[in-house]
C-alpha cells in the first residue's frame, strides 16, 4: 500500500506544475476552472493575472468537471482571457520562524513593512489540525492583568480563550492593549509574545495598537497580521489562520507564552457569509452559513496548553456585537465555543466607567481552577461569588427603584444601592494605565462589601468575615 | 477484512464526497477514501453514484481517488477494556493515537478500539457444554475494573448449542472462549463483539421507569426527578451551566456506568474530565470515578461528520453495558451540535431544508436517539437501564428554536436553565418555573418508601410556594415590598431561604456537591417547618422582623455546607433548635 501511495504522490507532483490558460467564470472572489487534472480539496491555487502578478487562493469545491477556488487577494482586475491558474498540489502553507516577531504582514503572511521575507524554519498548513484532547494540559495559571473586574471577577487563565463582546464606539481596543501591556504571571518568566490579527479594521485602529506596543517597548515581541478595511474581504478568512499558525509555532516549538489578539471577529464572519452566499449555500440564521459554528471553533480551539510543552496560546478575540445584540449569531456562537466572555455595556460607558464591563453577563469558565489558595488568595472564590450575588441584587433594586421611586425602598435596599455605586465607581472603574495587584483588587472588593450589613453575606465564611470584613 | 475497490471520487465538497462507478456497495457501509484512507460511510446510493460522509478532514482528496469498501457497516467494538478509555466520535482510542502520533490528530490513523494484546482473566459461568444458549446469555465474567464486572454475553442474533466453553484463565479479546453450534455450523465466540452504531441493541421488554436516578443535586432529585431509563433535556444559553450540570451528574449520580459524550464542545472541557475524574471518589463505592466512565470526545474543531456519529457511538456502548444488567447514564453534551452537524451534512448534500436550514428528518432522528433509552429486562433476564441526559444549546438562549422544540416532544423531563439565575451565580441555574418532570408520578412511591411518606405532599407544598412567590413578586415590582402584609412577605422570605439554603448547590464544595436522599429530605423538612410554624406565628401577631432575625436561621442557611450526608443527628438537632426558637417567639403572643 505504501508503494501505491508513492506512485500516487509522484503523479500529483507531476501534475502540480501544470498551468491552465484562462478561467471559465469569475464571481466575486471565486474563480471557476473547467476540465482540469484531478485537483485536491483545499489545495493551494496560484492565479496569475495579465500583468504576471501571482495571487494566492484555495480550492473550495473540486469535481470531475469544475474546480471552484477562492482568491484571497481578491479578483479585482482579473480578466477572462489573460488569467492563468496553477494548482500547487499541497494546501496553503505558511513559512514560520521566530524572526517574524517585530514584523508586519498581510493576511496571507507576506511582509507589509517593506522588509524581506523572513527565512522560514518550517512550513505549516495554515488550517491547523485539531489538538488531541488527551494531549491537552488543563489551563490553571492565573494571569494578572491588573484590571480589577477581570482579575477579581472574570479571571484570565493562561491558555484560555476569552473574547471581548463589545459594541461600536466602546473602548475594547484600549482594554485589549492594556491587557497586552500589563498581563503577567505572578513570579513567572517573561518569555512572551503577542500575535495580532486584524481583520477588516480601520487603519487608525491598527495604528493605535502599533503605537501602544511601541510605547511600552514590546514591539519586537509582536507579530502583526493586518488585513485592513480596504483590503479584499476574502483575505480576512485566512488572516486569523496564518496568525494562529505562527502562534502555534512560537508556543509549541519555542516554548513561548503567546497572547493572540484577533479583531474584529464580526468582520471575519461577514466575509464568511459573503463567500457562502456567492456559492449558493443554504443559509441558517441571518444568512450566515450553517457551518459558522464549526468554522469559528476551528479558530478558537487553536488555543490552550499541551502536556510536556512549556508554551501556551491565550486568545483574546474582540468582536463588536451588531446593534449591541448579544443574541446575534456571531457573539452567540462565539460564546458557545470560548471559555467565557467579557461583555461591555454601553450604559456604563455613558456613565464614564472604564472598563465598561457588565458585571453579570461576563464570565470566565476557567476561573474556578485558577484562583484561591496558593494561586491568588484564599478568600478569592467566595469573595467573587459574594460580589456577583450582591451586584445582581443591586440590579433588581435599581429596577424596582425605577418603578416605585427610591424613597419607597427599604433601608437595606438603600444600602445595596450604595454598595452598587461604590462597586462600579471604585472596583470596576480604573484608569487606562492603572495596574492593580490582585491583593489590591481583592481588598477593594471587601471595601465594597463593607457597605452591606454582615447578615447579607451568605457566600463567604465566618473566618473570612472576621479577617477581611471586620479586620483591617 | 475483505477490502475491495468500490468506486472513485467524483466530487469533494467539505466532509461530503460523491463517488462514481459504484457497482457493489452497501448502504451505511464503512469505507476508506483515497490513499490516506480516510474513514467514511455511504449514506446515499443512486445509480452508479454514491454519497459518502467522511469522518476526517478531506483536504487534498481529489477526483479519481479510489474508494475502498470494508463490507461491513460502521460499528463499534464491544468487550472488556472500554471503561476508563477516551475515544473520538468513531471509537478510535485517543490516548493510543497520542502514543503513535503527535499532539495533533493526524488523518487516516487506523487503530483498533480495544487493546488486542491485553490479557483478561476470564471466569466461565456455570453453563454446561451441550446446553442450549440464546442471545444475551452470560458465558462468563471478566473483572474489567475494580468496580465493574464485565459479563461476556452471547451476541444478539446468535443462539444454539454450546459445544465449547473455555476454562478459567487469561485470554485476549480475540481468543475463542466459546463455540456455539447452530444449524450444524460451529460459531466461534470471543470476548470481542461488533455492533452497528445506528441499530438499537435488542432487549426482552421495557419496564416502567419507576426508580429515580439519584443525582445528588437537590433541585433535580427533589423538584424534577429523573427516572432510571428516562430521558431529559437540559437547554440553556451559553454560560448558564449546561456542562457544569452534566459534569455534576456524571460525578455523583447513582448509575453504575457513565458514558460521557463531548459532542462538538470545548477541548478543555474533556481535559477537565480527564484530569479531574480519576481523583474523585464515588461516594457509594469509594472507588475512583474514572473506573465507571467512558468518554467520547469529538470536540468542536474535530471533523463535523464524526460529531454526527459520536452520539450513536456513545449510546451503543451504553446499551452494551445495559445488557449486562447495569444502570447506565449517557450524557450528551451537546445535542444541538449534533443537530447542526446533521444540518451541515444535509446542506452539503443539497437537500431541501425545513426550519432554519435543518433537514426535515431532524425530529425523526432526535426521536430515534432518545428512544434508545429505557428501563429494560435484558435478553438474559436481568434489569438494566439507559438514561439519556441531553444538553441543548439553543441559539440566543431562545427555547423556541427547532432543536429545543423537537427535543421537548421526545423527552419526558425538562430542566430549563435560566439566564437570570446564572447571572446571579445561582447554580445549578435550573428554573423552577419552566422545568418539569413527567416521571414524578412514577417515582413518587420510591421516594415515599425511601425518604418518608410525606415526600409527595411536602414537595408539592414547596412548589406551590414558589409559584405564589412569582405572583407576589409581580405585585412587589409595582408597589414595593412594604405594601404587602406580613403573611405574604413571609412567603417571599421562605422562598428566598429555600433558594439560598436548598436550591443553590456549590459543585466545588466538598460537602455540598452531593446530597444524599436522606439529607435532601431533612433539609426540605426543616425549611417547611419554618414555613408552617412561622405562618402560624405571623397569624398570632409575631412580627416578620422577629422571625427573620432568629439566630438559628443563620445555621439553616449554612446547613448544606456544615452538615454532612451521614450526620442525620445534626439535622434532628437543628430541627429541635428551630422548633424551640419558634416556641419562644409564639409564647410571647399567646
Amino acid at each position: 500500500m505504501s508503494d501505491q501511495k508513492k506512485i500516487f504522490d509522484a503523479q500529483r507532483r507531476l501534475q502540480a506544475g501544470k498551468e491552465y490558460i484562462g478561467v471559465h467564470r469569475i464571481d466575486g472572489p471565486l474563480v471557476f476552472i473547467e476540465k482540469t487534472h484531478p485537483v485536491g480539496y483545499r489545495e493551494l491555487v496560484e492565479c496569475v493575472d495579465a500583468e504576471g502578478k501571482v495571487r494566492l487562493g484555495m480550492v473550495l469545491d473540486t469535481s470531475d468537471s469544475v474546480v471552484v477556488a477562492q482568491i484571497f487577494e481578491g479578483t479585482q482586475g482579473l480578466t477572462m482571457p489573460g488569467t492563468n491558474v496553477r494548482f500547487r498540489g499541497k494546501p496553503l502553507e505558511l513559512g514560520v520562524s521566530r524572526k517574524m516577531l517585530g514584523r508586519v504582514f498581510n493576511g496571507i503572511g507576506l511582509p507589509k513593512d517593506g522588509g524581506p521575507e523572513p527565512l522560514a524554519d518550517k512550513y505549516c498548513d495554515v488550517n491547523g489540525k485539531p489538538i488531541n484532547p488527551t494531549a491537552r494540559a488543563y489551563p490553571k495559571d492565573f494571569i494578572q492583568t491588573g484590571i480589577s473586574v477581570i482579575d477579581g471577577m472574570n479571571t484570565l487563565i493562561r491558555g484560555q480563550k476569552l473574547p471581548i463582546f463589545s459594541g461600536n464606539g466602546l473602548p475594547h481596543n484600549e482594554l485589549a492593549a492594556q491587557i497586552a501591556r500589563q498581563a503577567k504571571i505572578r513570579g513567572g518568566e517573561t518569555n512572551f509574545a503577542v500575535v495580532f490579527a486584524a481583520m477588516g479594521v480601520k487603519h487608525d485602529v491598527a495604528q493605535f495598537f502599533i503605537n501602544s506596543f511601541e510605547h511600552t517597548g514590546v514591539l519586537e515581541n509582536v507579530a502583526l497580521f493586518l488585513s485592513l478595511a480596504d483590503d479584499p474581504s476574502i483575505e480576512r478568512l485566512i488572516t486569523p489562520r496564518t496568525a494562529l499558525t505562527l502562534a502555534e509555532h512560537l508556543a509549541f516549538d519555542h516554548g513561548m507564552h503567546v497572547l493572540v489578539i484577533m479583531t474584529d471577529m464580526a468582520n471575519y464572519c461577514e466575509s464568511l457569509r459573503e463567500i457562502s452566499t456567492i456559492r449558493g449555500e443554504i443559509p441558517s440564521r441571518k444568512g450566515y452559513p450553517g457551518y459558522l459554528y464549526s468554522d469559528l471553533a476551528e479558530l478558537y480551539e487553536r488555543s490552550g496548553m499541551i502536556k510536556g510543552f512549556p508554551g501556551s496560546i491565550t486568545q483574546l478575540p474582540i468582536l463588536t456585537m451588531p446593534n449591541d445584540d448579544i443574541s446575534h449569531p456571531i457573539p452567540d456562537l462565539t460564546g458557545y465555543i470560548t471559555e467565557g466572555q467579557i461583555v461591555f455595556e454601553r450604559e456604563m460607558h455613558g456613565r464614564n466607567i472604564y472598563p465598561p464591563v457588565a458585571g453579570l453577563p461576563s464570565l470566565s469558565r476557567l476561573m474556578k481552577d485558577g484562583i484561591g489558595k496558593g494561586m491568588t488568595r484564599d478568600d478569592h472564590p467566595h469573595l467573587a461569588s459574594q460580589l456577583f450575588a450582591a451586584y445582581s441584587y443591586v440590579k433588581d433594586v435599581r429596577n424596582l427603584a425605577s418603578v416605585i421611586g427610591e424613597e419607597e425602598l427599604t433601608p437595606l435596599d438603600h444600602q445595596y444601592l450604595e454598595f452598587g455605586e461604590f462597586f462600579e465607581r471604585n472596583f470596576v472603574s480604573q484608569k487606562m494605565n492603572e495596574d492593580r495587584t490582585i491583593e489590591e483588587t481583592l481588598n477593594l472588593g471587601w471595601e465594597a462589601l463593607k457597605k452591606l450589613p454582615v447578615e447579607e453575606l451568605h457566600r463567604v465564611t465566618d473566618e473570612e468575615i472576621d479577617r477581611y470584613y471586620h479586620g483591617a | 477484512m475483505n477490502e475491495r475497490i468500490i468506486g472513485q471520487v467524483k466530487r469533494v465538497n467539505g466532509p461530503v464526497i460523491i463517488a462514481r462507478g459504484i457497482k457493489d456497495a452497501m448502504m451505511l457501509e464503512l469505507v476508506r477514501v483515497g490513499e490516506v484512507r480516510l474513514v467514511g460511510e455511504i449514506i446515499k446510493l443512486e445509480g452508479d453514484t454514491a454519497v459518502i460522509q467522511v469522518y476526517e478532514d478531506t483536504t487534498s482528496l481529489a477526483p479519481g481517488d479510489n474508494i475502498y469498501g470494508s463490507g461491513m457497516p460502521l460499528s463499534v467494538e464491544l468487550g472488556p477494556g472500554l471503561i476508563g478509555t477516551i475515544y473520538d466520535g468513531i471509537q478510535r482510542p485517543l490516548e493510543k493515537i497520542l502514543d503513535i502520533s503527535t499532539h495533533f490528530i493526524e488523518r487516516g490513523i487506523e487503530l483498533p478500539s480495544l487493546d488486542r494484546s491485553k490479557k483478561w482473566h476470564f471466569i466461565p459461568a456455570t453453563v454446561k457444554t451441550g446446553a442450549d444458549v440464546s442471545a444475551g446469555m452470560v458465558l462468563g465474567t471478566v473483572q474489567e475494573t475494580e468496580r465493574v464486572l464485565h459479563k461476556i454475553m452471547v451476541p444478539p442474533e446468535i443462539s444454539g448449542k454450546l459445544v465449547m466453553l473455555a476454562p478459567e484463565g487469561e485470554y485476549t479479546i480475540e481468543e475463542v472462549i466459546a463455540e456455539v453450534e447452530h444449524d450444524k455450523k460451529k460459531i466461534p465466540l470471543s470476548m470481542l463483539q461488533r455492533w452497528s452504531i445506528r441499530k438499537q441493541r435488542p432487549a426482552a421488554k421495557r419496564l416502567p421507569p419507576d426508580i429515580p436516578l439519584i443525582t445528588g443535586q437537590r433541585v433535580i432529585d427533589t423538584l424534577f426527578p429523573l427516572a432510571k431509563g428516562g430521558t431529559v433535556a437540559i437547554p440553556g444559553g451559553f454560560g448558564t451551566g449546561k456542562t457544569m450540570t452534566q459534569h455534576a451528574i456524571a460525578k455523583w449520580c447513582d448509575a453504575e456506568i457513565i458514558v460521557y459524550i463531548g459532542c462538538g464542545e470545548r477541548g478543555n472541557e474533556m481535559t477537565d474530565v480527564l484530569t479531574e475524574f480519576p481523583h474523585l471518589v464515588d461516594p457509594r463505592t469509594g472507588k475512583s470515578l474514572m473506573e465507571r466512565t467512558i468518554l467520547i470526545a469529538n470536540t468542536s474543531n474535530m471533523p463535523v461528520s464524526a460529531r454526527e456519529a459520536s452520539i450513536y457511538t456513545g449510546v451503543t456502548l451504553a446499551e452494551y453495558y445495559r445488557d449486562m444488567g447495569y444502570n447506565v447514564a449517557v450524557m450528551a453534551d451537546s445535542t444541538s451540535r449534533w443537530a447542526e452537524a446533521l444540518r451541515e451534512l444535509s446542506g452539503r448534500m443539497e437537500e431541501m431544508p425545513a426550519e432554519e436550514g435543518f433537514p426535515a428528518y431532524l425530529p425523526t432522528r432526535i426521536a430515534e436517539f432518545y428512544e434508545r433509552a429505557g428501563h429494560m429486562v435484558t435478553l438474559s433476564g436481568e434489569k438494566g437501564s439507559v438514561s439519556i441526559i441531553g444538553a441543548v444549546s439553543p441559539p440566543g438562549g431562545d427555547f423556541s428554536e427547532p432543536v429545543t422544540q423537537h427535543t421537548k416532544r421526545f423527552v419526558r423531563c425538562f430542566w430549563g436553565l435560566d439566564r437570570q439565575l446564572a447571572n446571579a451565580r445561582h447554580y445549578p441555574a435550573i428554573s423552577w418555573l419552566d422545568s418539569y418532570s413527567e416521571y414524578l408520578l412514577d417515582v413518587s412511591p420510591w421516594w415515599e418508601q425511601h425518604a418518608g411518606p410525606s415526600w409527595t405532599t411536602d414537595r408539592a407544598e414547596m412548589m406551590e410556594l414558589l409559584q405564589r412567590e412569582v405572583r407576589l413578586l409581580q405585585v412587589v415590582k409595582l408597589v414595593g415590598p412594604d405594601a404587602l402584609p406580613d403573611s405574604q412577605r413571609f412567603v417571599l422570605e421562605v422562598c428566598s431561604l429555600f433558594k439560598n439554603a436548598f436550591l443553590q448547590q456549590n459543585a466545588f464544595d466538598d460537602v455540598d456537591r452531593y446530597s444524599s436522599v436522606e439529607k435532601q429530605m431533612k433539609m426540605l423538612t426543616i425549611i417547611l417547618t419554618y414555613w408552617r410554624r412561622g405562618q402560624e406565628a405571623v397569624r398570632r401577631g409575631v412580627t416578620l422582623v422577629k422571625l427573620k432575625r432568629m439566630k438559628v436561621l443563620q445555621d439553616v442557611v449554612k446547613m448544606k455546607f456544615s452538615i454532612s450526608n451521614e450526620d442525620a443527628a445534626a439535622f434532628d438537632k437543628l430541627i429541635a433548635r428551630l422548633e424551640r426558637g419558634l416556641d419562644q417567639l409564639e409564647s410571647i403572643y399567646v
